[in-house]
């Protein structure tokens, strides 16, 4: 990429970069194949595959047309592409293309999700069920139903990040004004990567009765996903997590066992079957199917490579450093996902001092909370272990020599910030940190 | 999150690293913050008792950036002050010596309370009893 083509190079000291971030860059040269800044946080974001750019690229240009446009060769096009798109996310999900509606993004897929089956299933039943570490888009979305008037459950996860399949049971409700008509309950973490048991969960519900919603943004792409074996009934993903663009994303809505019918959130024009007006995004939805066709075809091999990748990280960091923790079932877990807390030393000052590498802390000391990851907080993990976290999402385009580097720069920075933290010093004297009165402010 | 040039100075060349002896009565300890806030300092200095001046000062801190060059330069600042001296130094001046943003304020503040307590530990030691000019500590 030109963006890190640009400053590499065997320079020490600071410079800036075409982004404006300080960079220090380590003494000497780097090691073959690392360039500054370093990209590890591909739960957040990834960047565009190349092989993405290529087939979108026609669609800004060229073949500009409207997907609506019934009566000419442009929309005509336009069309085609479209529906090559949904036929490509159809096959990596198991779906057909007209399961598939197009979005702004997942943050309105999981809107239009929860919003349009509460608002369709009013009559049948006033009560949905989600968990306590999805996503914002998810639990505020929930909250705002409340409000409305609806009664919504955050099943608690346990320790290891999963929720308990007898909580699910116990909290569904079958008969009554509070019947549960929807389940959501994402597929795979964006925090800790733990993948809940989607196949049990959609099981629970086809039996009691109740629809279920996923937001799959993490997990698609990255593991097998199957709306027919899993027993999803509506699904939300991401261009944008999956080496697409950002800006478009898209919702399965099963037609067939049961059908299931969403009220529109947007009105205008009645595209998307009437589930979502507004005109289509053609290139970004050429780019989602491509995505998805892409994904498809490396899944095996580059889950394969990033899970090796991951416990080589983990590994390494783990035999030099003590007082490190991973976070969340790894059995159960994204290949390229590594939660980790390191212990006595605070996120945010680690982050500071690999400031060249992008990953992502748990804390938020930025916020005027103060407050950790709630995720975090979720597993029972105490507010200082929270703030000691960091998230690494490894992905498509990081190598072994990245790995390397990243893991050598945090052994380094944990070990300098340990000795300037005097909790180590404390611990490391036996002195039990619990047992402190510590001040409060 | 940008930090300033002095927060980067801080951070990477932290001054006056270290323990000093608490058990000595020439040495006053302040602990202020809390692991799950996400922030504690631990600041102590050294009081010629003949002269009342700070001789010498050590910290260790857990937390951000911020608060991290917030001790280090306090400790800067108290030594070679009187304990008299070194209570006047309070967060606004630690504030705009490293330029922090708002939401950094509370690094300051809790780096003027360590001083504070400190130099609370050094006169509960030595009997030293407060006089009216210093009854300030920070309650907030």
């Amino acid at each position: 990429m030109s963006n890190q083509e640009a400053i590499s190079g065997n320079g020490s000291g600071s410079q800036m970069s075409n982004s404006g971030m300080i960079i220090t860059q380590a003494k000497g040269p780097l090691p073959e194949g690392v360039h500054l800044p370093l990209y590890m946080d591909n739960h957040a974001t990834t960047p565009l595959d190349p092989r993405v750019l290529d087939a979108m690229m026609p669609y800004f240009t060229n073949k500009f047309g409207n997907a609506a446009s019934r009566n000419h060769a442009f929309g005509w096009e336009a069309e085609e592409a479209v529906e090559n798109a949904r036929a490509q996310i159809g096959k990596l999900i198991n779906c057909t293309p007209k399961e598939i509606i197009f979005t702004s993004g997942a943050t309105e897929s999981n809107n239009l999700a929860i919003k349009g089956i509460a608002e369709m299933y009013r009559e049948k039943g006033n009560h949905i069920i989600t968990q306590v570490t999805e996503h914002k888009a998810v639990l505020d979305t929930c909250k705002k139903l409340e409000k409305m008037g609806y009664r919504v459950t955050y099943l608690p996860v346990q320790a290891d990040g999963l929720i308990d399949m007898d909580d699910l049971k116990r909290a569904i409700v079958k008969d009554g004004p509070d019947k549960t008509i929807l389940v959501t309950i994402m597929y795979a973490n964006n925090e800790i990567g733990v993948v809940q048991p989607i196949r049990e969960i959609g099981k629970i519900c086809h039996e009691a009765g109740v629809l279920f919603h996923t937001d799959a943004v993490q997990a698609v792409g990255k593991i097998p996903v199957d709306v027919q074996a899993d027993n999803i009934d509506v699904l939300s993903l991401s261009a944008h997590k999956i080496y697409g663009p950002k800006g478009v994303g898209a919702l399965y809505v099963r037609r067939r066992n049961p059908r299931v019918q969403i009220t529109e959130q947007i009105n205008g024009g009645g595209h998307e079957r009437g589930m979502r007006s507004g005109t289509l995004n053609v290139p970004g939805i050429v780019g989602l199917g491509k995505a998805c066709e892409i994904a498809g075809a490396e899944m095996a091999t580059e889950a394969e490579r990033e899970r090796e990748l991951r416990d080589y990280l983990r590994h390494k960091l783990e035999s030099n450093l003590d007082y490190v923790q991973v976070n969340g079932n790894m059995e159960h877990h994204l290949p390229g996902n590594l939660n980790m807390s390191f212990v006595y030393v605070e996120g945010e000052s680690l982050l500071m001092g690999i400031n060249d590498i992008a990953v992502s802390s748990g804390s938020a000391c930025t916020s005027a909370t103060l407050e950790p990851s709630y995720v975090l907080k979720a597993l029972g993990l105490g507010d200082e272990i929270a703030h000691s976290s960091i998230r690494f999402g490894l992905g498509r385009f990081n190598t072994k020599a990245e790995v390397d580097y990243v893991a050598d720069k945090i052994i380094e920075v944990v070990q300098k910030l340990r000795e300037l933290s005097p909790l180590y010093e404390m611990v490391k004297e036996g002195i039990d940190l619990s047992k402190i009165e510590w001040a409060a402010h | 999150m940008a930090y300033s040039e002095k927060v980067v100075d801080h951070y990477e060349n932290p001054r006056n690293v270290g323990t000093l002896d608490k058990s000595s009565a020439e040495v006053g300890t302040g602990l202020v913050g809390a692991p799950e806030c996400g922030d504690v300092m631990r600041l102590q200095i050294k009081v010629n008792p003949e002269t009342q001046v700070i001789e010498d000062a050590k910290f260790k801190t857990f937390g951000c950036g911020s608060a991290i060059a917030s001790s280090s330069l306090a400790t800067e600042w108290v030594k070679g002050k009187t304990v008299a001296e070194a209570l006047t130094i309070s967060n606004t001046d630690i504030v705009k010596e490293l330029a922090l943003p708002p939401v950094k304020i509370h690094c300051s503040v809790l780096a003027e309370d360590a001083i504070r307590a400190a130099i609370g530990d050094w006169k509960k030691k030595n009997g030293v009893t407060e006089s009216a000019s210093t009854e300030t500590a920070a309650a907030h």
